[in-house]
């Protein structure tokens, strides 16, 4: 049985399914049927100088049939009373000294911040998350991305908590940014133990076609969100790669952003998260979707051999290169297999719109033909294929030695003959 | 020449008993529906359709809310589009070949897409279509059923003034009369007739009757071109003796009077239904619906070389409907005047009578639904005019060997759907409208 017990920076979890702070984690109550059914730790909702709250506070990105994709909230930290905070942090931890609890924290001086910490440690904190990142509301008083999105402030306000904190300083990143590394490397520089991204992306998620109001709608008016759901994991692997990858940076991390299921969670883990912080996918569908996070990770461990899961963390982070480095003579062509293929054509035209005109129709068939000594090998056919392995992306031995782009600058390396150029 | 008549209120028509036998989607369902079509490319589903509609257009048209453009489409194609959501067969046409088929995936339900559509089109009262810029032209069209209506609304698109002659004063032809009640009632259909009609510059001449109020002559002078869409004759009779006892009836007219009006079939323990097309099989299920406690389907063939659709059928099956299969009828019992039984034989694979076979099937009603007569033959004083056993025989823009005569429908192809009517009117009237604008006419010649 594969061992997913969970080291994150210091902070020790059961499993590495941590509720990210948001709704999800606002309280003891359900942080309790959390753990109860399955989750290895949870990141408290921000606390801080608790707020007022608008209504309302959601929106959604649906696409064909799919609800929310993708998902934005202009909600703020925790508007319940820090004291109830505390006294439920210490329950939960009394009652689950096994699971972590981190507390999510975000003030503005150095007094709160040594107040704040000082507390929440007393609580039973296992560890601290500060948040740096919400792109809302917070930011216009100085907090939040506002801190995130300026090494120096981050770096100046870590190591205060650093210097107050007896347990592990994880620094939550903005997204907003143009390249996360710099924020990483202040992080560290301001001595934290780990990082955790990403928070959620400054968006509008829509505007109401009647009202013509963006949503959601506040009394006739809206305000950016932080977007987040399904939809950012692309943008969130990307960021935790990037760090992971950075050979002066190191540190753990906690990796977030649209994490629904456990493909999701192993991807992240692949690029170097140690722990996956999951808050839409819990929105949307509760905490029972713990159980296949937990069973699915577990029956790719064993597919794998791994029993450890410090054996995946970071495996593709290798193999996540710069475009300079990739082999410009390798080359793969389209194949579709007959049998399989329902004859939809949708291939015929992504290709012909979207790609370079090699898929075509033939008579008497529905079955389209790949113009081999066309056809590029850009995977568009495949994506749009309807039928699982009906498109295979077949390499093809074309006599050229492996040649990348830095080779061919630098040394003179022979490039093959492009393909699709007419 | 008389007003058109309506349908009577649903109440006073016995077809008022039938619910929906494919229920009209919510939007909820249609946008789950509209939501798995793959939106395929050249799509089969379009090459099904006699009257080619976009259908993955008008489908993902619905998925994003664009409900109006998703029946624009639809009626760019077919004007009839919303009677044909309720009445094409579609399992044999665009769902029978939905590529999710041959992934065995369940086919994307095209008609109740299209119904869903073309029902809030009316609903909300969405209006395309204008009539062209007057070109002088007028054409004559015989009957008023979907070829013709089809016909005369692009007609009208194109310019063209177009008179409509119907012997009868019901408008909308079997649509209106022959529809089975579980996808479409009368009222519904004169719905649609009054929908293509305000196109405007359709003038319908009701209870005149061409060849006779009317001289092809006449209509010759008045007309530069003429449709012929008169559809087909009455139901056929099996010429054996007893026929004509009370209790008998063609099932196209049997149908026709529950659709129309009330029927008491209040006395009928047994219905016997002669034929195995899909008129056979809606009349089966009608005497059914509407509470014949048993229903017997008598063919000569065997089940499976039915014409009737097979889906058609298996729903006949399921309603509990009966059949005796190579079984001929040969006679008529009756009782004072009314019938009592269908005296039958068996008949062997080569449909020949088995000797000492003969039996009686009790019953107090029969339809005959073996098919309908030709009418082609009171065209056969003209000459061009070609039959092919009572068909009158066309092109494939519906011309006839006739100059400036064209035809569609039942009366051109022999008998095939609303949709098939509907594409051939479609088709004749842009035949037309190239002729007339080649310079031909019949006025004047």
């Amino acid at each position: 049985m594969p061992d997913l017990t969970t080291f994150c920076a210091g902070i020790k979890s059961p499993n590495p399914f941590w509720l990210a702070s948001a709704p999800p984690a606002n309280s003891g109550e359900q942080i309790m049927r959390a753990f109860d059914a399955g989750w290895g730790g949870a990141v408290w909702k921000t606390l801080g100088q608790p707020i007022q709250n608008v209504s309302s506070r959601f929106g959604a990105v649906d696409y064909r049939g799919s609800k929310a994709i993708g998902f934005n909230n202009i909600e703020l930290i925790t508007d319940r009373p820090l004291e109830t905070n505390f006294k439920e942090i210490y329950e939960v931890k009394k009652r689950y000294p096994d699971h972590a609890v981190v507390v999510s924290l975000m003030v503005e001086t150095r007094e709160e911040w040594r107040d704040i910490i000082k507390r929440s440690i007393d609580a039973g904190a296992d560890g601290l998350e500060l948040n740096f990142g919400c792109p809302h509301g917070m930011c216009e008083r100085g907090m939040g991305s506002a801190v995130g999105q300026e090494p120096t402030v981050n770096e100046r306000i870590t190591s205060w908590a650093v210097e107050y904190s007896t347990v592990p300083v994880l620094v939550k990143l903005t997204p907003n940014v143009g390249d996360i590394v710099p924020h990483g490397l202040a992080a560290k520089a301001g001595g934290a133990h780990g990082v955790s991204l990403i928070n959620t992306i400054k968006s509008i998620i829509g505007v109401d076609l009647d009202t013509f109001v963006p949503r959601p709608v506040v009394g006739g008016l809206s305000t950016n969100g932080g977007y987040c759901g399904a939809a950012v994991k692309p943008i969130a692997l990307h960021m935790v790669g990037a760090l992971a990858r950075e050979p002066s940076f190191g540190l753990p991390i906690s990796g977030i952003g649209g994490v629904s299921d456990w493909r999701d969670a192993v991807e992240f883990m692949l690029l170097g998260s140690s722990s996956v912080q999951v808050c839409t996918a819990v929105m949307l569908y509760g905490y029972r979707i713990v159980e296949d996070l937990i069973e699915g990770l577990t029956g790719y461990m064993r597919d794998k051999g791994f029993s450890r899961l410090d054996q995946l963390i970071g495996r593709a982070v290798p193999q996540f290169s710069e475009w300079g480095d990739l082999n410009l003579n390798y080359e793969t062509v389209a194949k579709i297999d007959a049998d399989k293929c329902i004859g939809c054509q949708l291939c015929v035209t992504a290709c012909h719109d979207g790609a370079h005109q090699c898929i075509h129709p033939k008579a008497d068939t529905r079955v389209p033909v790949v113009d081999e000594a066309e056809c590029v090998g850009c995977n568009l056919c495949q994506i749009v294929c309807p039928v699982t392995g009906c498109i295979e992306m077949v390499p093809v031995d074309n006599g050229f030695s492996p040649a990348t782009w830095n080779q061919h600058v630098g040394e003179g390396a022979t490039l093959r003959p492009k393909k699709g150029v007419h | 020449m008389d007003s058109p008549t309506r349908p009577a209120p649903s109440a006073e028509r016995a077809e008022g008993v039938f619910d929906d036998f494919k229920p009209a989607y919510t939007h909820s369902q249609a946008l789950v529906e509209a939501n798995r079509c793959l939106y395929c490319s050249d799509a089969p589903c379009i090459q099904a359709c006699p009257t080619g509609i976009n259908i993955p257009e008008f489908i993902r048209k619905i998925s994003t809310g664009n409900v109006r453009g998703s029946a624009r489409t639809i009626f760019e194609s077919n004007i009839l589009g919303m009677s044909c959501a309720r009445v094409c067969p579609v399992e044999v046409l665009c769902v029978g070949d939905c590529v999710y088929n041959a992934m065995g995936v369940p086919p994307i339900q095209i008609g109740k897409l299209q119904r869903f559509a073309t029902d809030q089109a009316f609903e909300a009262g969405w209006r395309y279509f204008e009539a062209g810029a007057d070109t002088g032209k007028s054409v004559g069209l015989i009957g008023a059923g979907p070829a013709s209506l089809a016909a005369a609304h692009m007609l009208r698109r194109l310019g063209h003034a177009c008179t409509i002659y119907e012997k009868r004063s019901v408008i909308g032809g079997l649509n209106v009369t022959g529809v089975a009640p579980y996808k479409m009632k009368a009222d519904r259909a004169a719905e649609e007739v009054d929908w293509i009609l305000a196109i405007g510059g359709i003038d319908v001449q009701t209870g005149v009757e061409v060849g006779a109020d009317v001289t092809f002559a006449e209509l010759e002078a008045r007309h530069d071109a003429v449709f012929v869409g008169f559809g087909l004759g009455p139901d056929s009779r099996l010429a054996v003796a007893g026929e004509d006892v009370a209790g008998v009836h063609g099932a196209v007219d049997f149908i026709e009077a529950f659709k129309l009006g009330p029927v008491d079939l209040s006395a009928v323990a047994h219905a016997v239904v002669v034929g195995g097309g899909n008129t056979a099989i809606d009349a089966v299920r009608e005497l059914i619906g509407l509470g014949v406690p048993a229903v017997t389907m008598v063919y000569r063939g065997v089940e499976a070389g039915m014409s009737g659709y097979l889906h058609e059928w298996k729903a006949a099956r399921i309603e509990a409907a009966q059949a005796r299969w190579q079984t001929q009828p040969v006679g008529f019992s009756e009782a004072g005047g009314a019938v009592t039984g269908l005296r039958c034989v068996k008949l062997d694979e080569k449909k020949q009578p088995i000797a000492g076979s003969e039996h009686e099937i009790p019953c107090d009603l029969v339809l005959l639904a073996i098919g309908q007569s030709k009418l082609g033959a009171s065209l056969a004083s003209l000459d061009g005019i070609r039959l092919d056993r009572g068909r009158l025989v066309v092109d494939a823009g519906g011309e006839t060997g006739r100059p400036g005569w064209y035809a569609g429908g039942d009366c051109a192809n022999g008998g095939k759907e609303v949709v098939n009517a509907a594409a051939e009117g479609q088709r004749a009237a842009l035949a037309i409208d190239a002729w007339l604008k080649a310079g031909h006419g019949l006025r004047g010649q």
